[in-house]
């Protein structure tokens, strides 16, 4: 089946670092090892049988009480093919950080440091991790199941 | 001699009460309407006296008063003198460039010769480039002084620009003078009576590139590059507020008459009716004897000249709110490369056909 | 490099363009370090606009989300609502009616040409053509006009419900929407008159903004901005969602990837958005708007009053919310700016675990600096305006 070449494909180059599948509602769905991440997309865009050239969008989920407890998730597109896929890594809160894939795509840059800001999730490698919604003096990371909503951030600025 | 006084005295609150009490005021309202006409919008009607708003003719009165009240707002770390200083020389020669544009003929009058120009000065021509090359500075000066960034950029654009189309404007002038071969305008107006004459049909690439780079000297769109508003904030008039805002607005307007002024004197008849002339206005109105043809042969000069110099302020609105703005650099590729050549080449013509003659 | 040149003292200029700046509408700030009117450097922030829409997501029930797209892309509010219903949809399995889906199609278009045309707009306002942004400014109202007869807002729709939507097309749509799309194709013509071959506005927007098709892949853009660089992709054609593969419609495309071509897109695509709500106008099918799932869409007042079952899923659905099985889903529709794709995660609860905008400004916005590094300060401003940032949908 053609929509299932992608995992096919991973599955035989890298059959260690793919810890499950799935493809609810048909999004191909593929959890990979945090270390190689790097690797597979770097693969998934250069083959010539696959050419994800697209990196649409790249964000966390916070699976609080799970361990490792965040996602990252990132949505590949391949123009030539007319596919998509999903690959997602688990990032545990005592290792919380994932390798920067800003070398691979330009676009993951601002991606990359919106799941910094809202997620506090590192990305080793990248050029200007800093935050990007929320200002420096932000306490915290608002995303995080465990920020609580009703929380009042410190005043800044010059006069306070 | 106290004829003479008198003369001067009426001519000059004339221009003045014309220029400062109807031009500047009433083109604000003009530039509304007008551009309101073209968008298909209504424009300003809300100003009201007693629930008569007068094609919101009102306006201008609504402006003067919140202007006058508003903060005279100086930024910190300005330099004061200049920053005050500067919308005056921006206005002052608006307004006393019109002293050598002639609004119309030299009439007998009670025994007195009446000469319908403020100053008939000889240099006329270099008179009028003179104070508009002045008002440069008060752009320059204003962008300096007011201590912002976006001011600064704007009276860098504005010095550049005004100075290069200067060059240019002058350029086109020199084919107008040799036509003429005089610098007077009052004598340029007087040589343009028979209609084909008119520096229009003498001169036609000078009446445009002229026209353009006048527009272009007065800072307007499509050469608004010093006051951009969506790059420059305000350009150099970004820290000004109150009355001398109004004072670099009134000086823009201001010029904008003096642009017609002249574009009329030089290529479009000055004064005269098409196919009229002088005497044959005295020999029409003979009616109301010698004194009383004068006057109103004067009021027909007056009115021809404004009327025309009405079209000219008309065609700038509507060329204003018509085109987009130039990029910086390429309103200086327009003048250096484009409108240069092309007024050397007009010299070279023009002084061609003159041998030729 | 002479002596004097070296002695000569000399310094960037650094200076910040916005927040608060003429043309950082939708409130963004870029820094600029500058030589002369040359830019050297630029980097953009962004954020002034943050709401923290995923965590009010994530805190309130999944219908409570629609209002919020509304405000993601506001000069496109029907195209934010069609894309989280489809979601949403896609999540729990399920398709809404024929007929609701021809107005959703309807809806999303209207939403484009209204969120186009304010684009071109204010482009020409920006770069002084002011009477050209009036012109469609007048457009745009007139098809506010008809999507104020559809759901009764103007700007703030809030029509698409999950599995349906809040009313069927009012009577005399039809009619109406003809008059206004003749009155618009009038003002399209004025409008290309005085921008399109204007050598001004030729001259400003040519060449300024370049980005080739293979940068503009690797960093992410989509939609019109992409189109502009030849790449038809269109989400519309590549992944038709509801019946827009029934639909007769072309997919403009540029050459250069410059600001003129992003113009020219758009101004073509506005008619061919036009001629998808006439088609779908015309071939629209009767039957009821709502899945008549009373689980996850109200049924009507009648119902509720009349029928049990009704009534206590109207009092579920409303006091916990509609509960979507566990899982996850990504879906995408063309907005107006290109990809507006909902990334839902759902734990069978009433609430959204995780709801993921990804905002097809955003990384068009990060490709600002590359655009426009080395060029002049004065070419910000058409690039700016043709990548469309809306400070709502870029911020969140």
């Amino acid at each position: 089946m053609e929509a299932n070449i992608t995992t096919n494909k991973l599955s035989a180059r890298f059959s260690d670092s793919i810890i499950e599948t799935h493809s609810h509602r048909g999004d191909e769905t593929l959890v990979v090892r945090k270390q190689d991440i790097q690797d597979i997309c770097q693969f998934l865009r250069d083959d010539t049988e696959l050419l994800y050239n697209f990196m649409m969008d790249l964000t966390a989920v916070d699976y609080l009480g799970q361990e490792p407890r965040f996602e990252v998730v990132y949505h590949l597109y391949s123009l030539a093919f007319n596919r998509r896929i999903r690959i997602k890594t688990r990032v545990s809160e005592s290792d919380c950080s994932v390798d920067s894939i800003v070398s691979l795509w330009p676009s993951a840059n601002w991606f990359e440091r919106e799941v910094y800001d809202l997620y506090g999730i590192t990305f080793k490698g990248h050029p200007e991790l800093r935050r990007i919604l929320l200002y420096e003096d932000f306490q915290g990371h608002p995303l995080r199941k465990d920020y609580p909503i009703k929380k009042r951030q410190p005043l800044i600025g010059p006069n306070c | 001699m106290v004829a003479d006084l008198i003369e001067s005295i009426v001519k000059i609150l004339f221009i003045f009460g014309v220029n400062i009490g109807f031009f500047s005021p009433i083109l604000g309202w003009v530039e509304r309407k007008q551009s309101a006409l073209m968008q298909d919008r209504v424009g300003a009607n809300r100003a009201d006296i007693f629930g008569y708003t007068l094609i919101g003719l009102f306006h201008p009165i609504a402006d003067a008063i919140k202007v006058l009240t508003k903060e005279d707002f100086i930024p910190d770390g300005a330099d004061r003198l200049i920053h005050t200083l500067a919308p005056f020389i921006s206005l002052t020669p608006a307004i006393v460039a019109f002293a050598v544009i002639p609004f119309g003929g030299q009439y007998e009058l009670f025994g007195h010769r009446v000469n319908l120009i403020i100053a008939d000065l000889d240099v006329g021509l270099l008179f009028v480039f003179a104070f508009a090359s002045l008002a440069s500075f008060g752009a320059v000066l204003a962008g300096w002084s007011s201590n912002n960034n976006w001011s600064f950029l704007g009276g860098l654009r504005a010095s550049a620009q005004m100075l290069s189309y200067e060059v240019v404007m002058g350029l086109n002038i020199i084919g107008v003078i040799m036509v003429y071969g005089t610098l007077r305008l009052s004598e340029i107006g007087a040589m343009q009576v028979n209609f084909f004459d008119w520096g229009i049909f003498l001169q036609p690439v000078g009446f445009v590139l002229f026209f353009t780079c006048a527009i272009a000297e007065n800072k307007r769109a499509p050469f608004d590059v010093a006051e951009a508003e969506s790059e420059l904030v305000a350009g150099y008039f970004t820290e000004y507020s109150g009355l001398k805002f109004v004072m670099f607005w009134m000086g823009e307007f201001l010029e904008i008459v003096t642009i017609g002024g002249l574009v009329t004197t030089m290529f479009f008849g000055a004064w005269h009716l098409p196919f009229v002339s002088d005497q044959m206005l005295l020999n029409f109105f003979r009616f109301a004897g010698p004194n009383g043809a004068a006057i109103l042969a004067i009021l027909v000069n007056i009115i021809t000249f404004f009327t025309k110099v009405i079209f000219f302020i008309w065609l700038q609105m509507t060329i204003r709110w018509t085109l987009p703005r130039f990029r910086y650099d390429q309103v200086m590729r327009l003048g250096w490369k484009m409108f240069l050549p092309i007024a050397l080449i007009n010299i070279f013509i023009t002084g061609l056909v003159i041998l030729v003659k | 490099m002479s002596d004097t040149a070296k002695d000569l003292h000399s310094e960037y200029m650094v200076i910040n363009m916005g927040p608060s700046h003429p043309v950082t509408h939708g409130t963004v700030k870029f820094l600029l370090t500058l030589e002369g009117e040359t830019i050297i450097d630029m980097k953009v922030d962004i954020g002034y606009l943050h709401r923290g829409f995923e965590k009010m997501c994530e805190n309130g029930t999944w219908e409570q989300v629609i209002p919020y797209t509304d405000r993601l892309n506001y000069v496109s509010p029907l195209i934010n609502n069609v894309g989280y219903a489809l979601a949403v949809e896609k999540l729990i399995g399920i398709e809404a009616p024929q007929r609701c889906q021809y107005i959703r199609v309807i809806a999303s278009e209207l939403a484009r040409i209204s969120d186009h045309y304010t684009n071109v707009a204010a482009s020409g306002l920006e770069l002084g053509a002011f009477t050209a942004f009036l012109y469609f400014v007048e457009a745009r109202e007139l098809i506010w006009d008809l999507i104020e007869m559809l759901c009764g807002a103007r700007v703030t729709a809030n029509y698409v419900r999950i599995g349906g939507l809040k009313n069927d097309l009012p009577d005399g749509f039809k009619t109406k929407s003809r008059d206004v799309f003749k009155r618009c194709r009038e003002l399209w013509a004025d409008v290309d008159k005085l921008l399109t071959k204007n050598r001004i506005f030729i001259d400003r927007v040519r060449n300024v903004g370049v980005m080739p098709p293979e940068d503009a892949i690797a960093w992410g853009f989509t939609g019109p901005c992409l189109r502009a660089c030849g790449i038809p992709y269109d989400v519309r054609k590549f992944h038709p969602y509801l019946v827009y593969d029934q639909m007769d419609f072309e997919v403009p495309v540029g050459e250069t990837g410059d600001n003129f071509d992003r113009y020219l897109v758009r101004m073509e695509e506005i008619n061919q958005s036009m001629r998808i709500v006439e088609q779908a106008l015309d071939k629209m099918p009767t039957g009821p708007v709502n899945v008549d799932m009373p689980e996850y869409r109200w049924q009507s007042k009648d119902d509720i009053s009349n029928r049990i079952e009704s009534m206590i899923f109207h009092f579920k659905t409303v006091t916990e919310g509609i509960k979507p099985p566990a899982g996850e889903i990504y879906s995408a529709v063309e907005g107006a700016n290109g990809e507006l794709g909902f990334y839902l995660v759902s734990d069978g609860s009433g609430k959204p675990y995780k709801c993921r905008v990804r905002p097809p400004c955003f990384p068009l916005t990060a490709a600002m600096p590359k655009m426009v590094r080395g060029s002049f300060i004065a070419d910000i401003i058409p690039t700016f305006d043709m990548i469309n940032m809306i400070g709502g949908e870029c911020d969140r």
